[in-house]
């Protein structure tokens, strides 16, 4: 238990930003995120002047830098923002709720699920299309992840050790599982090396929209446990202490981040780190405070994830790299240069 | 055992072993957890050696590995299955303790030598080997070792500031795993599908072609580097307290943090260098052994027979038991995730 609080120095040694400071802060990423949604209807393997997208998105108009916006660009940003917008969430949620650091989305089972479903629905049952793979990848990572909950507690609840540990060892049965089905059949080997680089490109809004209301259900539900989670941070007894309810508290956290989570999968295959760096950066910026941590990393998620794939889209132009790829790339430095600048806050 | 020092109660049996200046304080329970794992590993090892498309009986193994039998025999089992159940065996004890080694360095169960970049940087070398160079298996461990030494160095450095701590280390790991992990998926991408499903085997990490030289050489080193871990694991169980309460008992805690990095991460770079990386045993073998002997931090002890037994028992499924021949890097991760799974299971019941 003590082995995964890995608070060397005690929370609360550092300065916290004052509630005018951190919501300046949320109005700048705020602002920087709006920049990045237009810079990446702007950019790509022709730049498109800023006239020309507003009369494609305003008014309608015929022509091919138009057909560009219209067809391709806006709902590759769309699925930007709420793929990015859901990892964060669920990144910060996941931390929270483990007090562990190495903590991501994943952990629990929700990529393992979903690239397992996805890799018997194309070794096995011959699935080919990117739709087909969405729906298999959603059910797997709900299955996979109830599935650890379910081993992972008992009646009194469970503590975050036992479920991160128990969703480490079902993900590694499965991906063995899957490692197995990949190597001996070529052709899912092959699909499943571009599903796994996560993508945001030529998903469709249609199947974006029927994901939309679960996560509008998982982001009430987070911001409805922020206050919990906050007591929660101090330890399970003294959470108790202060009144958390922590059985109803944890099920409806797991409950939001695997929505969050599995819908973003879903979308966009599995785009590992943004989960994991954004809310570090968040907790940096805001303190130990989960409702802020949160709303930070609903905005800076998708930040990060936008610059990923608009430098994705011009690095190597006119070929293009996968934003899954890219993600690590840019975000990495920034996390170890924050972590070498500040202190490093354990949770 | 002597009587004129005072008995502490610890809470549970312990075993005192006193010979002249040295003193071993055991607990009886990892003892005997240990000596039952060993037979598991001995019997599972004849097993292995019987087993192939020349069915052996025990005695058979047994006569040709005392060299009572020089025929064909003793060839099949000494010369073609022994050094391959000898690399599970060693390997797998390497791995678990490297593991334990780094759990108990950074306090977190999730830890293992992945968590300073080790893995994917061998990975990444082995790849650019693979497909950008297609260079020899010579050519490859090199690759490997090189791309692991180089960000196992990275993100040392990276997160050294006035000494290391270790949650900064794990915040550098995870970037820098992150990076390299993105340009190893990059790579397989842009490879043609038969190089990259070759180099996805290595990565799964495979005992297929290990030779009695490779066990020697792997098994010396190893030798040595277990024994160095046996000789830094009081400081380590030491510094699970916290840096300061270890200090504050003689450990000079950045020198035995380094010592027991480079421990770890060396026992991970041979086991690498011989037989790919072989994923899992060295996160799952030292939760495994600790909840078996039931000890108060990571121990070692367990952690080393536990991989041992997780390996050969994973390369022999490997290779009889499934369907087609797979790499022992994908059972092992099926068999302790399993295991590990269900001791979790019923340890969460039986605290009900």
């Amino acid at each position: 238990m003590t082995a995964l609080a890995l608070r060397q120095d005690g929370p609360g040694t550092e300065t916290v930003p004052g509630p005018r400071r951190r919501l300046l802060g949320l109005v700048v990423a705020l602002v920087v995120l709006v920049v990045l949604l237009v810079l990446s209807v702007m950019i790509g393997s022709t730049a498109i002047a800023p006239s020309v997208v507003w009369d494609a998105l305003f008014r309608s108009s015929a022509g091919i830098d138009q057909f560009a916006i219209r067809d391709f660009r806006l709902p590759r940003t769309i699925v930007g923002l709420v793929v990015g917008v859901a990892l964060g969430l669920s990144g910060a949620l996941i931390q929270a709720l483990t007090r562990n650091p190495l903590a991501d989305p994943g952990i629990l089972g929700v990529n393992a699920g979903a690239s397992f479903a996805v890799t018997v629905a194309v070794g096995l049952l011959g699935v080919r299309d990117a739709q087909g793979y969405m729906w298999f990848a959603f059910a797997g990572a709900l299955i996979v992840t109830l599935l650890v909950l379910a081993l992972g507690s008992t009646r009194q609840g469970s503590s975050p050790v036992v479920i991160v540990l128990t969703g480490v060892c079902v993900g590694a049965v499965l991906g063995g599982a899957r490692e197995a089905l990949q190597l001996t059949n070529p052709d899912a080997f092959d699909a499943m090396r571009y599903w796994n680089a996560g993508s945001i490109v030529g998903r469709p809004l249609e199947v974006v929209w029927p994901i939309l209301p679960f996560f509008a259900v998982a982001l009430i539900l987070a911001f409805a446990v922020s206050g919990p989670l906050n007591a929660l941070a101090l330890g399970d007894e003294l959470a108790v202490a202060q009144g958390v309810r922590l059985v109803r508290t944890r099920v409806l956290a797991v409950i939001a981040l695997t929505l969050l989570a599995g819908g973003a999968t879903a979308i966009a295959g599995p785009i590992a780190f943004v989960g994991l760096m954004v809310p570090h950066v968040a907790r940096w910026i805001v303190g130990p405070h989960q409702r802020w941590i949160f709303a930070y990393s609903i905005l800076l998620a998708p930040s990060l994830l936008l610059v990923s794939d608009i430098l994705g889209r011009i690095v190597m132009r006119p070929s293009e790299i996968p934003v899954g790829i890219v993600t690590a790339f840019v975000g990495a430095p920034v996390l170890v240069a924050l972590v070498r600048r500040k202190k490093a806050s354990g949770l | 055992m002597s009587t004129h020092i005072p008995r502490v109660d610890f809470g549970r049996r312990v075993l005192v072993l006193r010979r002249r200046r040295i003193a071993v304080r055991l607990q009886w329970r990892s003892v005997v957890v240990c000596a039952l794992l060993a037979v598991a590993v001995a019997g599972t090892a004849v097993l292995a050696l019987m087993t192939g498309s020349y069915p052996l009986s025990p005695g058979q193994v047994l006569s040709a590995l005392t060299g009572r039998d020089t025929g064909i025999v003793h060839d099949i089992v000494v010369e073609w299955r022994l050094p391959r159940v000898a690399a599970a065996l060693v390997f797998g004890a390497a791995l678990g303790v490297s593991g334990a080694v780094f759990q108990s360095l950074l306090r977190n169960p999730l830890a293992d030598p992945g968590i300073i970049g080790f893995s994917q940087g061998s990975y990444t070398g082995a790849l650019i080997v693979i497909l950008v160079v297609n260079g020899t298996y010579v050519q490859l461990v090199g690759g490997a070792l090189l791309g692991g030494m180089a960000t196992a160095v990275a993100v040392y450095v990276l997160a050294h500031r006035r000494g290391v701590q270790g949650f900064r280390l794990i915040i550098v790991g995870i970037g820098v795993s992150a990076m390299l992990g993105s340009l190893n998926t990059w790579l397989i991408l842009k490879a043609d599908l038969d190089q990259a499903m070759s180099a996805a085997a290595w990565g799964a990490g495979s005992l297929n072609g290990v030779s009695w030289e490779q066990v020697v050489i792997g098994g010396a080193c190893i030798a040595v580097l277990l024994l160095l871990a046996g000789m830094l694991s009081r400081p380590m169980r030491q510094m699970e307290l916290g840096d300061d309460a270890a200090a504050s008992q003689g450990v000079r805690v950045s020198p035995a943090r380094l010592a027991l990095i480079l421990v770890g991460v060396a026992l991970t770079a041979t086991v690498t260098a011989a037989s790919g990386p072989i994923a899992f045993i060295s996160l799952v073998a030292p939760q495994i052994g600790r909840r078996l002997a039931r000890t108060a931090g990571t121990t070692l002890a367990p952690a080393a027979f536990v991989g041992a037994l997780l390996c050969l028992a994973s390369d022999y499924l490997a290779q009889h038991v499934a369907p087609t021949p797979l790499p022992v890097g994908i059972v092992t991760v099926v068999l302790g995730g399993g295991y590990l799974g269900y001791l979790l299971f019923t340890e969460a019941r039986r605290r009900l």
